[in-house]
């Protein structure tokens, strides 16, 4: 008995939570188009965002380029195959890989920095502080933060692509003795805008997620330190969750829409 | 203290406000009249900063109202609220200043939106120069509030509370966490402040010196309803022992 309630109140918590997020969601929307609008603040949040995450970025599609290169090879050597390599490679970070790894990299650095830092403003009474001020917090913290997420994103997945291609280009040019030219010919010869377009829209789904979770998750942070760490983690582990569940439904919708 | 012709700037009426089982405020009734300043009582967890929470919007009353200057918080929209917090300076237990933000940032936040409402406004920087100056800490202007010691904080917070010139500034527990001494001169600070400023003051504390220096008068909380009402010697020297216990120190 005790366990069915149990499981019953998770249920009744968890969709609770989910009706709570919409409505913070729907309250974004009418912020974002309602003046004042925080022009600085938006700027310096994608900076932060944008800019500060780039070498990770950087880093983790030049490694994702090497490693799906060198892993992807001695396969495709077998089946005498190794002159799709180029296309393989570049449909599946494009489409796929890139967006989706970038993205949950994204959720670590930007989700959890968003929920601990609203988080640890909360308890420590800064928004209250803002809020007494007269100054809206919503617009100052939240609707800035998402924004700026939505919008760096798909610039940050774009620039790991690049450099994941050029990761997958060094390995086959030393490996292969494929020359650059003719590495990024093919490369271009296989994507199309039907491969291109629909993996930055789903980008910009999952920049909102990560900046809708991590503000929300922060905002309404519990009291205490233990609210700030639960805040941050359970902004990267809800984010991560939702970025596979748009990313379904960005592949279902695509499907329909683009010949993929 | 005669009390009775004059308007109050801020009134609460019956006052009632519950977390779940625990009712906190049972319908507490007060009064802040111009120039006055009125410090309220209570032991730890009497409801003493949830109330003076309802007042600035922060939380919502179950039942009651609060009048600030003949309006209504409790019934007024969004916009009306944030420009009647204006009026209102808030001194925060903790000192909430923005820690991503230099002492400078701080004070330049409230003006941002509000510096239309500032009387005879000089602008920004002579404004945040000023309130700095009344505080004494002018020379931290381009420090962070982690490079501030506690009651250096705390004076940066009152700072802020002042940029905007406010007809009614509120402390919760202006004095909790400093040493005898800071505590002291955030008292004088405060002091000085209501005569330069000629605010009304409302502090929640349970620091007795506090009370003793800066009241005029003294409502004392005792589980969610006004228990005793007086000056500081009525109180300290009243009759009711639990009233008493209050200013034992």
């Amino acid at each position: 008995m005790s366990k069915s309630i149990s499981f019953l109140d998770r249920t009744k918590s968890f969709f609770a939570e989910i009706g709570d997020m919409t409505y913070f969601a729907g309250r974004f929307f009418k912020e974002l188009f309602s003046a004042p609008f925080e022009f600085k603040e938006l700027i310096r949040q994608c900076y932060n965002m944008g800019i500060r995450s780039l070498f990770l970025v950087i880093v983790t599609g030049f490694i994702l380029g090497l490693v799906f290169t060198l892993q992807s090879r001695p396969t495709l050597s077998d089946l005498g195959a190794e002159s799709w390599m180029p296309s393989m490679i570049s449909i599946s970070i494009v489409r796929e890989i890139g967006p989706v790894i970038i993205a949950l990299i994204c959720a670590g650095r930007i989700g959890s920095g968003i929920g601990a830092e609203l988080g640890s403003m909360r308890v420590t009474e800064q928004i209250d502080a803002m809020e007494v001020s007269g100054t809206n917090p919503f617009k100052y913290l939240v609707v800035t933060r998402i924004l700026a997420a939505t919008l760096m994103l798909p610039l940050l997945v774009i620039a790991g692509d690049a450099i994941a291609l050029v990761g997958s280009a060094i390995i086959e040019n030393l490996k292969g003795d494929v020359s650059y030219t003719l590495y990024f010919n093919k490369v271009f010869d296989a994507l199309s805008f039907n491969d291109v377009i629909p993996a930055t829209v789903k980008t910009v789904f999952f920049g909102f997620a990560i900046g809708l979770v991590g503000t929300y998750k922060g905002y309404n942070c519990a009291k205490g330190t233990v609210g700030v760490g639960e805040a941050s983690n359970s902004a990267v582990v809800y984010t991560s969750m939702l970025l596979f569940i748009i990313d379904f439904i960005a592949v279902f919708v695509s499907d329909i829409f683009f010949e993929i | 203290m005669k009390k009775d012709n004059r308007k109050p700037v801020l009134e609460l009426k019956d006052i009632h406000k519950s977390f779940g089982t625990n009712h906190v405020l049972k319908g507490f009734n007060m009064q802040l009249y111009e120039g006055e300043n009125l410090v309220i009582m209570g032991k730890s967890g009497s409801g003493k900063s949830v109330m003076v929470k309802c007042i600035v919007g922060l939380v919502q009353p179950d039942r009651g109202s609060i009048t600030i200057k003949d309006q209504d918080i409790i019934t007024m929209g969004q916009k009306e609220l944030d420009l009647l917090r204006t009026e209102i300076g808030f001194l925060f237990q903790g000192s909430a200043l923005y820690d991503s933000m230099t002492v400078r940032e701080n004070l330049e936040f409230p003006l941002r939106r509000h510096e239309d409402k500032v009387k005879n406004f000089q602008g920004t920087d002579a404004s945040v120069k000023s309130a700095l100056e009344s505080v004494g800490l002018l020379h931290a202007i381009d420090m962070m509030p982690s490079e501030l010691s506690g009651g250096m904080q705390r004076r940066v917070a009152l700072a802020r509370a002042l940029i905007l010139k406010p007809e009614i500034i509120m402390y919760d527990e202006p004095t909790t966490g400093l040493d005898p001494i800071t505590a002291n001169e955030i008292i004088q600070l405060m002091r000085s402040i209501q005569k330069e400023y000629n605010t009304s003051s409302l502090i929640i504390t349970h620091d007795v010196d506090c009370a003793r220096v800066i009241s005029n008068r003294i409502i004392l909380l005792v589980d969610g309803i006004n228990y005793a009402e007086g000056t500081y010697e009525e109180l300290s020297n009243s009759s009711d022992p639990q009233a008493r216990a209050f200013f034992k120190n």
